[in-house]
This record gives C-alpha cells, structure tokens and sequence, in this order.
C-alpha cells in the first residue's frame, strides 16, 4: 500500500501581496511591472504584513478544522536562487497560522479524514522563464501571498491524491480566497511503498498531473522493489509534459536553510476579534452544503454531491433551483446540462463568460419548466439544450423554430409513424441488423418535415420506438 | 552658530538657505578627511520653512537617497541609485533641509573605524593621522571639520557614538523604534538605528525632532513626533557609573571619564558606582547575532537586480559567487562567513540561540539597574582614536573595544556620546531606560554645561 503525503502551495487572492502594496492582479501584465522596492528585495526596503492574507489564512485554518495559533512568528529561510529577490524567504516556520486539521475524502467506498499537519503563510518567489542558454526573471509573482497545506502522510492511492487536491481546492474556493488562475496551486508530493524510502516529487500542478505524478512515482517504486533493488530518499521532479518524474541535483536538495525570525516583522497576537472576524468569513462549505441540499431540496445524495463539488455550480444550481422544482433541476443540471458542457470541454464559468451568468440560469430554468410542464419530451429537451450550448439561442427560440412542442413532437411522432408503415422492409433490415437502414428511414422524415425534424432528432425517435420491436 | 540659530535665521529670511548649499558643498568638494563619497552637485538649497529651514545636512551612505548614489561604502553597490528616499531623509526635505551628500562609513557599516570602505579611510579632523572611529566616521568627520552642523549616521553596535567620541562630537542611538529604519540598508535589523549627529546637544536634538515620527511602512517603529529641547537638568538626577567600563579602559580615557563625573557631582547629582552583570559576554553575544542577520541580509547582493555585475555570464550560482568574491572586501566576507556558520544546523543552538539569551539576560541587568538608577554613565570607546591602520591588522581588539557601546543595542535602550571635554576625542557615554530622549538629552546638555 503507498503511502502519501502532500505539501500544497496556493496563491490567496488578496488585492495586494504578503508585504507591499502591489496588486496581485498580474496574470495578464508585461514582466516586472507588479513591482516595488519591497517586493524587488531593494536595500533598505521593510516588509509590512499583509492583514488580509491573514485573515484569509485562518478562514482555511478554521475551514479544516485547524487549531489556530495564537502567537505567529516569521522567519526567514535562507537560500540563493535567482528567483528570489533577497535570497531568503520570508516564511512562518515554527509558529504558522493553525495545526492539526482534517480534510474527509472519498477513500474506497467509504470516506477518510487526511490530516492537515499546518498551514503557513509565505511570500511566494518570482518566476524564472529559462531560455536556450540564458534565464529570464519576472518579479510580479514575487511577494503574492501563498498558504502552504501540509497533509499527514494519510493518503494511499494516486485517485485519493487528486480527491484531496480538489477538495481543499473547493474549499478555498467556497472560503473566497482563492482564484484557480495558472499556475495558482502548485503541490509536492511524498510518497513511498512499503519497504521503501520516502521520495519527494516536485512540481506538481494540477489534480489531473497529481494523479499522473503519482501513479508514476508508484510504478516506479514497485518496479525497482520487484527488481530487487529499493527507492532511496530523494527528491525528484515531475515532467508535467512527458508525465515522468526525473531525479533532481543533489545539491538542491542538500539545503541547510539557516531558519532565524525576520526582525522586521513583529510577532502575531491573533486576538479574539481577528479570530471571529475570520469566522465570519468561513461561509457554508461543501459537505454543509450537500447535508443541507439533500434535506432542503430533497434531491438524492449522489446529486448533491455533484451539484457542491464545485461552488459555481452550486450556486447556479440554487439560483435555477429557486424558480423550478428542485429535484427536476437537479437532476437535469447534473444529468444533462453538466454531460453535455464536460463533451463540449466547456467550463460552467466559460459559458457564463459567453452569455452571461444570469442567461445561463434563465435558460436552464426555462427547460427545466417546459420539460416538467411536459411542453417538451425528454429527448427535444435534449436537443434544445444542445442548440443553446451550441448556438447560444434561448431554449423558447430554439423551441418555437424547430416546432419541438409537444404538438410539434406529435407531428414528429406521427411522421415517423408514417414512414415506418410505409417502409416496413427496411425497418425489417434495420431490426435485424442492417444498421445503415436507419440513414434511409431517418432521412424520409427529414425530408418529410422539410428539414423541421433534424436528422439526430429522427433518429432518436426511431430508436426509442423500434426499441420495443427489436 | 548653531543650525538651531541659523535655521531660525532662515525663517525670519535674514538667511539665504542657497548661501548655506553653497558653502557646504564647498566644504564637501574640497573633502580634505574624505568625509564623503558623493557629493550632491545638483541638491537644491533647501526651504525657508520647517525646523531645518535652509540647513544642509550630510547623510551617511547607508541610508537611502532617491537618485542619489548610495553605496555602504562597498564596490559592489557601486552605481547603485535607489528608487526611494528613507523615511528620515523624506523628513529631513518636510523639515526644510537638503542632503550634500553621502558620507564615508565602513563596508556595510562593518567596523569601527571607517576604514573598511572601498573608497578610502576617512580622516579625523582633530589629527588627521587618526582613524575617526566608524562606521559613521564620515559623518562625524564632516560635522567635526565644519562642513555641515547636521549629519544622520546609524548605528548597530556603536557606530554613531564610536566617531562622536573620536571626533569630539554628539551622537546618538535612539531608542530602537523610535525613528523608523525605511531606507536604512541593513547590517542588523534587530540591533541597528538611525541616529543624529552633532557639534552640540542642541542640534541633537533638534535633528531628532526633525526626524522622528510613526512610520507604517517599518513595522518595528513606535515612536511619536516630538520636539526636544535640552535646557540641562532642573532636578538632580541619580547617576549610575559602570565602574567595571570605567577602569577597563585606557589612562586618558578615564581621566576624562573621572572628571565629568566628578563636575556632575559638584553640580549636585548623585554619582553612584555601580556593577553591570554580563558584561563579558555582551561583544561575543552583539558579534554573534549581528553577523548572523549580516548573512542574511547581504546575500541579496548577488549581481542579478542592481550594483556589481551585471555582465557576469554563467550559472547562476557560479555568477553569485563570482560578484560577491569580487565585491565584497575582507571585512564583509569574514562577517558573512561567521554569520552563516552561526546560524547552521547543528552551531546555531550553541550560538545564535545562546546570543539571543545573553541578550535577554543584558535587558534584564538594564531593568534591573534603572529601578534604583535614572541614567547609566561610561566611557563611550574604552580607547582614545586608533592611528589609520593600527586597528585592521588586530580585528579582535576592534571588536573588543565596543564593549561599552554594544550593550545598549542589544537591550534597544537609548544611548549619547557627549565629549568629555570640547575638543578632546573621548566620549561620556549616557543611557536610559526606552524612550527616555528627553531625559538623556537634557542630561547630555548637562554634561556641555558642567564639564
């Protein structure tokens, strides 16, 4: 069984960085433009302590059930690299913002509670572009404030890996204190097998390169054990491209960091009232809400799951839910609308982003409601969603063109109808195999409805009325 | 006349502060000690208003000054503009004042004679065969020859008192957090200040006053604008003088020492004798902690973002290490090199951790004596000035001779170096208890007046 631990790195989305007065918001700017002298490490420059990164640090301590340290201290970590403009990094070490919390994943069929060892605030470093044979530096990135999450070695499989890393990545989401931008969690990863060392990988940044990493490093390890040989301590770094994990330079990892406390930055007393400030800003978090759509909503446990996985969704599954019945909603959000964009590869926010959030609801409210006033079947309902994904129509405009009603559905019915007392042979053909009989019969209708019935439609509707037959 | 005085002129208009611009930088160009290291050609005189009205002040390379080169007297600063001006510099333009110039200091304020600085040693004024201490040396030497009233040194483990002592001017290291270090290039955050030097008390404290205030970019500032102004002592106070100090210290030294105390006697104070526990330990503790943050704090001068070396090919660590041998001078790398020993895994339990009691221990003695004492008396230097050189070929007796001015760093309690006599280079060194300015300043004043 391996053993795993991670140690993940987000960037929190506070307007300005852990210790200056720079925005944070520099995804898209030029290089070295989201800079100063503090965040540049310029002599004479003092860092200032960032309240908010703060506050946002105990809303995830207190989101994980974290014990909250109450007197907090930074250190510097002592190292040279390029990308670190005063060559130490300013980190909390002994005394981070909360110990000692839990995220519960699912584990198998049952569910597990990972430990969450510390989370710490940490000045992130800036960014290093390496080119032929010369390096480039970005500043901008330097100073973002990042919450490191160390987990207790409590995960066993590459699947409970990526499970955690969406979880606390929800989490976050939930808390408002974090933005999934590129390049904004980033993960190392211990792992090791029985009867073997424990091996760090390096530069993991996705669940899905998690998964990948892991898998990887576990092969890898068995496959040495299996050949008699043994995994030793080391740190190793994952290829996000070749999906490999390559062993680092021992050098970088021989590290003595010479850990001392930053003099300019006096400790933390998180008094009471910072602590239910934080709080008050720990909103209602997935599994709260999952509990509370089952009981309030009454949808099943599997949808509630689905629908709480990710905030947006959930949100927008609220909004819809308030004009619909909500079990209806539910289960053509989950059943229908979500299949439907993950085959389009498209995010719920990207279709925001096109047709605007409160559309986004309008429309799914409204099919929701034509398909449970039984306006439409299961199968235009179907087709109507397509079109409004596809084509960014409103499902009444799609409806009213194509004749999907139910009175048009009748028509349709009854065309295909018509067509298979006409056609009896190849309908024969059709059932007893000849798949390609189907493309002559659909395309009678097509042409009998003059093109108001779509050849997916047709073809839907011969399916669902020859299944009885075949 | 003082810069109080003629800062008072310049506000009535019976002063042209282009007149006092242009006679200073006069001074400084000429630079027969080698007080500066750059001189601001282009400054422009300064306001007819504020507290410095009109006063040229000469500001120590350590402190920052916007497009004005600041190098802490190290090679591998050189060309080095910063984008900001420190925080008591933005105060001294507020206050009506102009910088001259950057005055000499040992590399990285890394001595206690200026004479570490890639730019030369610095002369002293009363006999230019003499070091005049550091590492503000500069600072002091161009108060003492007369280029300016006003100069900003700071002072880490003494070195604004050092070179107020051996050039026979005032200086003080203020109570750590009184004015904000925002522009201060570090050596040791938790030790270091900014601090005034003078000819007179008056002009001490006219300088702190111009340079104080609460400062949220330095997160360790606590201080509140204030305005000093020493008359002397109205009510006797009671003295305490470190005798162990005191009878260390060399024969001319503690003459001097000897007879101020005796005229703050006659005046009526009550001089007491008194025993500092720990005093041992204080220099090896400072050397420990001070040289610990200086590994730190110097190892972002690595050739990449500004100063030295901007076309050193090759790796990147091979590039650092190349810049930084070839820029820092010997002082600096044996400062780093046992700064970094200090702090590693498996030495920093014996030495930065046991440095950081001793410095728990140091406050401690200091509560304890200012309970029955209001102010603490010694020697500034144990020593008189060393001749130029003398003190670079034996860096231990350099080291030891701070044993009367470290103690106040690492307590963070303010510290003055009045001279014992006009024109003589030993100091009386004063402390008290955390932000007892008023108090210290009006007891210095005490001492101009006695003595």
């Amino acid at each position: 069984m391996p053993v795993i631990g991670l140690e993940v790195h987000a960037q929190l989305r506070t307007d300005s960085k852990l210790f200056c007065g720079c925005s944070t918001d520099y995804h898209d700017a030029e290089p070295n433009t989201h800079t100063c002298e503090v965040c540049l490490g310029m002599p004479g420059a003092l860092p200032v302590m960032n309240e908010s990164a703060l506050d946002f640090g105990l809303r995830v301590s207190l989101a994980l059930g974290c014990e909250v340290v109450e007197e907090q201290l930074f250190y510097r970590k002592n190292y040279f690299y390029p990308d670190l403009p005063k060559n130490f990094q300013i980190t909390q070490y002994e005394f981070p913002v909360g110990v000692d919390g839990s995220i519960t994943i699912q584990a198998g069929d049952g569910e597990r509670a990972v430990g969450v060892r510390r989370v710490h605030l940490e000045e992130d470093p800036g960014r290093i572009v390496h080119m032929r044979n010369r390096s480039l530096l970005d500043y901008n990135r330097s100073g973002v404030p990042l919450l490191e999450i160390v987990t207790e070695p409590d995960m066993e499989s590459p699947e409970e890996g990526r499970e955690f890393l969406q979880r606390l990545r929800t989490t976050l989401e939930y808390l408002g204190v974090f933005e999934p931008l590129d390049g904004a969690m980033r993960a190392d990863a211990n792992v090791s097998i029985e009867g073997g060392s424990r091996v760090e990988v390096k530069n993991i940044s996705s669940h899905r390169g998690a998964e990948r990493a892991l898998r990887y490093e576990i092969t890898r390890q068995r496959n040495m054990l299996k050949r008699g040989s043994e995994a030793v301590l080391e740190t190793r770094h994952f290829d996000e491209e070749t999906g490999v994990t390559r062993p680092m330079r021992t050098k970088e990892e021989e590290a003595d960091y010479r850990y001392f406390p930053e003099p300019n930055l006096p400790l933390i007393r998180v008094d009471e009232g910072m602590a239910g400030a934080a709080a008050e800003g720990v909103p209602e978090l997935p599994d709260q809400r999952r509990e509370r759509f089952r009981e309030e909503y009454g949808v099943t446990d599997e949808h509630a799951k689905r629908l709480t996985a990710e905030k947006e969704l959930a949100d927008f599954y609220e909004d819809v839910a308030e004009a619909v019945e909500p079990r209806a909603a539910a289960s053509h959000v989950v059943d229908e609308l979500l299949g439907e964009l993950n085959y389009r590869e498209l995010s719920l926010d990207e279709w925001f982003e096109g047709v605007g959030r409160e559309t986004a609801v309008e429309w799914e409210t409204e099919i929701v409601e034509m398909l449970r006033g039984g306006e439409i079947t299961d199968v235009s309902a179907t087709d109507v969603l397509r079109d409004v994904l596809d084509e960014g129509r409103s499902p009444a405009a799609v409806v009213d063109e194509k004749g999907l009603t139910m009175e048009g559905a009748d028509e349709a019915l009854k065309c295909v109808e018509e067509v298979i007392g006409e056609h009896r042979e190849t309908v024969e053909d059709y059932l007893s195999g000849k798949e390609e009989a189907l493309n002559f019969l659909v395309g009678q209708v097509v042409r009998r409805s003059r093109g108001k019935i779509s050849p997916r439609e047709a073809s839907d509707l011969f399916d669902e009325r020859l299944e009885e037959e075949k | 006349m003082s810069a109080r005085e003629q800062a008072e002129s310049v506000r009535w208009g019976a002063e042209d502060p282009s007149g006092l611009l242009e006679a200073a930088l006069e001074g400084a160009r000429a630079d027969d000690f080698n007080c500066f290291v750059t001189v601001d050609t282009d400054a422009s005189p300064g306001d007819d208003d504020g507290l410095l009205a009109g006063q040229p002040v000469a500001v120590k390379d350590s402190i920052t000054t916007e497009g004005l080169e600041t190098t802490v007297g190290s090679k591998i600063l050189k060309g080095y503009e910063p984008v900001f001006d420190a925080y008591v510099v933005e105060r001294l333009r507020e206050e009506g004042a102009t910088v001259v110039g950057k005055t000499n200091c040992d590399e990285f304020c890394m001595g206690s004679t200026t004479e570490t600085s890639a730019f030369g040693p610095t002369r002293n004024p009363l006999d230019p065969s003499l070091v005049p201490g550091g590492s503000s040396g500069g600072s002091g030497a161009a108060v003492a020859a007369g280029h300016v009233d006003l100069a900003l040194g700071s002072d880490t483990g003494g070195s604004v008192r050092n070179p107020a002592a051996f050039t026979s001017t005032v200086g003080l290291k203020p109570t750590y957090g009184l004015l904000s270090r925002y522009g201060l290039i570090p050596y040791a955050d938790s030790l270091e200040t900014v601090g005034p030097m003078t000819r007179t008390v008056e002009d001490c404290a006219l300088l702190l006053s111009a340079i104080g205030g609460r400062d949220p970019r330095d997160s360790t500032s606590r201080g509140e604008r204030k305005r000093y102004e020493p008359t002397g002592l109205d009510e006797p106070v009671r003295v305490g003088v470190i005798e162990e100090l005191v009878e260390g210290s060399d024969d001319g030294v503690k003459r001097e020492v000897r007879d101020a105390v005796s005229s703050l006697d006659d005046a009526g104070h009550d001089a007491e004798t008194v025993e500092m526990e720990g005093l041992d330990h204080v220099v090896s503790a400072y050397y420990v902690l001070a040289m610990s943050e200086a590994s730190s704090n110097l190892a972002r001068y690595d050739g990449v973002r500004y100063g030295a070396g901007p076309n050193e090919r090759g790796r990147y660590d091979e590039v650092f290490a190349k810049v930084r041998g070839d820029n820092f001078g010997d002082e600096v790398k044996r400062r780093i090199m046992l700064g970094t020993y200090a702090l590693s895994e498996g030495y920093s339990d014996r030495y930065y951790r046991k440095a950081l009691l001793a410095r728990r221990l140091i406050a401690d003695e200091f509560d304890r004596l200012f309970s029955k004492v209001d102010l603490l008396l010694s020697p500034t230097m144990p020593v008189e000035p060393f001749r130029l050189g003398e003190a670079l070929e034996d860096p231990l007796r350099m080291y030891l001779s701070d044993v009367c001015t470290v103690p106040a760093n690492l307590a963070g309690i303010p510290a003055i170096s009045v001279p014992a006599e006009e024109g003589e280079a030993v100091g009386v060194q004063l402390m008290g208890p955390e932000f007892s300015e008023e108090l210290l300043l009006d007891a210095a004043r005490e001492v101009e007046l006695v003595r």
